[in-house]
């Protein structure tokens, strides 16, 4: 069994949405639940299955699952990809709606330039080939959230293929063993977002807002390369990551800005693939996970006591942690795709291609797009590796909460402790006291500087490493404070005065003169009970070191 | 394709159902069972079994057939009667919207700033799996 997951951001903080959404996708939130977490069969990637099947157990035949995955993005824009209306999450409803949005007759669709761009740079960032002309084609579903009865996508030639995305998973028994894989990407294609319909079973009607109709979408194909709920997970994770630090997308699956679907699949290694199942309403990466492990051993149990697996849609009942045949998506459907006829073919151009005297407003340049890339979380990682002589898992954590990288480097830039100590501060005090009381990283009552400064008077040991933990919780009950002033008003100054600590030291030893034999008679250990008992008697503010080493003098003469 | 196959199945309210099960079409699609009826009505929220719109959905039809008396043989087919226009681009700004009022002049039933659909062809998750809304 593959190792645990990364520890998450926190996507289960705010849950938004109370609509099923009769669109495209299911959408349900989820508080917690349970999942059985058993998979059978790992393996890492179709072209490595044949490989590394294992020995069957007890006459029983190995299983292998297939996990590809359709992720659903938002464009981060001002306005929809074919109207001018505002794209924004929780208005009032029906108040971000243009007529073409409401599909009223003789409007026609203008496509917004902004998100062609973040397709291109999203294609780029993944490796992929940005295809310089791509064609819109016109999917048809019956849903009273999509006014035209169509769907605006890229059936025929979406704008960018044959990409690749790489992820690393922590495995080994502390988690401090990174292995890298890589997911092939099918395609990314522009799309409309439905609106949203709101069930009320009680007067049997639906409710429809159209505040979302009409948002530019980016869907990101993934290659059935994936063997488990973690790798898949991990893969959005990194995804997500990618599309924030590109700004193409915000990303934030509580707010239905990035939606998954799985298609899995489970066969005998060495033998074909096994019937697919689609699973919706993945809408948090911790569930993402679970419904795919559930959704593997189902199809395992299925087969092994003499089922079969039908090619149907599921969705994930986070509650009771199955998935369950979703009954509207019974049978195959025909979306019978069209060419989109009112909009010409996109056509992109490089350096090369660039038309002569052509209106830049109306040109998107790949090239220019590429140099616009910033440095992607991979790299990142890379950097902080190198720079401070990181572990991965610590580069993994500082890039795995909004703002915590951002903030660790403010408190690197003022302070002249170590990078390693700056680290370990940050991750385990600091995002401990966080994740506590459930803040963001702007939430927090501490700022980098006053951190800093903390740092700085452990590191130039005018406080102990025991009294900087008590000026933190200080720091953050009590906003406002300097360190130094909560160091001063609570006496935390470590002790140097040598005479004074050394007076200590002899009192200690004359009260307990059984712990001064013990260490006289070989047990060294013992030395430890007296540097506790000092250290008690100068209020812990005393260095250990400073006294150990006074007690050791004094000892051996 | 489509059309032809609910062409073919809604000669059966009309011609009593015996078309259902053994009717093929020129193309040879093969049989047009109940169950794909059913499907279609469920889908489309059209009830076949209204002879004024199985009327007018034969009218459809047989207008789009028309297309089919044009030889296309070696024809290479065209991506789209602009495909050698510029797609116009659009600059990302808010220009529209904020008309909740006029848009919803055009529904039947509204309640609050919602559009009122009737409970069609969307499975309805039950009430109290329904997440609250996001504001609280």
């Amino acid at each position: 069994m593959a190792a645990p997951m990364l520890r998450w951001g926190s996507p289960g903080r705010r849950w938004a949405l109370a609509w099923g959404d009769g669109g495209f996708r299911q959408r349900r939130g989820s508080p917690t639940g349970s999942a059985s977490n058993r998979v059978r069969g790992q393996s890492s990637g179709a072209q490595q299955l044949l490989d590394t099947a294992q020995k069957p157990r007890k006459g029983k035949h190995e299983w292998a699952a297939l996990v590809g995955l359709e992720i659903h993005a938002q464009i981060s824009s001002n306005s929809k990809l074919f109207s001018g209306s505002q794209v924004r999450f929780a208005a009032p409803p029906n108040s971000l709606v243009s007529f073409f949005d409401a599909s009223l007759p003789g409007t026609l669709p203008v496509l917004n330039r902004r998100c062609v761009e973040a397709a291109v740079m999203t294609g780029l960032a993944l490796n992929c080939h940005i295809n310089k002309k791509s064609l819109f084609d016109r999917k048809h579903y019956f849903y009273a959230d999509l006014p035209a009865g169509y769907q605006i996508t890229q059936q025929r030639l979406p704008i960018a293929v044959n990409g690749s995305l790489t992820y690393s998973i922590c495995t080994g028994k502390k988690q401090s063993q990174m292995i890298t894989k890589t997911v092939r990407i099918k395609q990314i294609q522009l799309e409309q977002d439905s609106g949203k319909s709101l069930h009320d079973d009680l007067r049997s009607q639906t409710l429809i807002d159209l505040n979302r109709a009409g948002v530019g979408l980016l869907e990101v194909v993934l290659e059935p390369d994936m063997s488990c709920g973690e790798e898949a997970a991990t893969a959005v994770r990194e995804l997500q990551l990618i599309l924030q630090a590109l700004g193409t997308s915000q990303a934030n699956m509580a707010e239905g800005q990035l939606r998954v679907d799985a298609n899995i699949s489970v066969h005998h290694p060495g033998e074909p693939w096994g019937i697919r199942t689609e699973v919706k309403n993945l809408n948090s990466i911790k569930f993402l996970a679970k419904a795919i492990d559930y959704e593997i051993q189902r199809q395992i149990d299925e087969l092994e006591n003499g089922g079969e697996i039908l090619n149907e849609t599921r969705s994930f009942d986070y509650k009771l942690g199955c998935t369950m045949p979703m009954r509207d998506k019974e049978g195959k459907q025909d979306y019978r795709f069209m060419p989109e006829p009112n909009l010409p073919p996109l056509l992109l151009y490089d350096a090369t291609s660039l038309p002569a005297g052509t209106d830049s407003q109306q040109v998107i340049n790949i090239d220019q797009i590429r140099e616009r890339l910033p440095e992607l979380p991979r790299v990142t990682r890379e950097r902080l590796i190198q720079q401070y002589g990181m572990l991965p898992e610590h580069g993994f954590a500082l890039l795995n909460e909004v703002g915590l990288l951002e903030f660790f480097q403010n408190v690197i830039k003022e302070t002249r402790a170590e990078p390693k100590k700056v680290t370990s501060w940050v991750l385990n005090i600091f995002l401990g006291y966080l994740k506590q009381q459930n803040l963001a990283i702007s939430e927090s009552p501490v700022t980098p500087s006053a951190l800093a400064e903390l740092l700085d008077l452990l590191d130039s040991k005018a406080i102990s490493s025991s009294a900087a933990k008590q000026v933190f919780d200080e720091l953050w009950k009590n906003e406002g404070k300097t360190p130094a002033q909560i160091v001063s008003e609570k006496q935390l100054e470590l002790m140097q005065d040598q005479e004074a600590l050394e007076q200590l030291c002899c009192a200690a030893m004359e009260l307990h003169p059984q712990v001064v034999m013990d260490v006289k008679k070989g047990h060294p250990r013992a030395i430890n009970k007296l540097i506790g008992i000092v250290r008690k008697m100068t209020l812990n503010r005393a260095d250990p070191a400073v006294i150990k080493e006074i007690l050791e003098k004094k000892l051996s003469s | 394709m489509w059309a032809r196959a609910v062409w073919l199945g809604l000669r059966a309210p009309l011609g009593g159902r015996r078309g259902l099960t053994s009717t093929t079409d020129p193309q040879g699609s093969g049989r047009i069972t109940v169950e794909v009826i059913e499907h279609l009505e469920r889908l489309a929220l059209v009830d076949f079994g209204s002879r004024e719109a199985v009327a007018r959905l034969e009218k459809a039809v047989a207008f789009a057939d028309r297309l089919r008396a044009v030889d296309t043989d070696g024809v290479e087919p065209m991506e789209s009667v602009l495909e050698d226009r510029c797609l116009y681009l659009r600059s990302d700004n808010v220009v529209e919207g904020n008309c909740a009022e006029e848009l919803l002049q055009n529904s039947h039933r509204v309640v609050e700033e919602y559009f009122v659909a009737p409970p069609g062809n969307i499975s309805l998750p039950k009430l109290d799996e329904q997440e609250p809304f996001p504001h609280s």
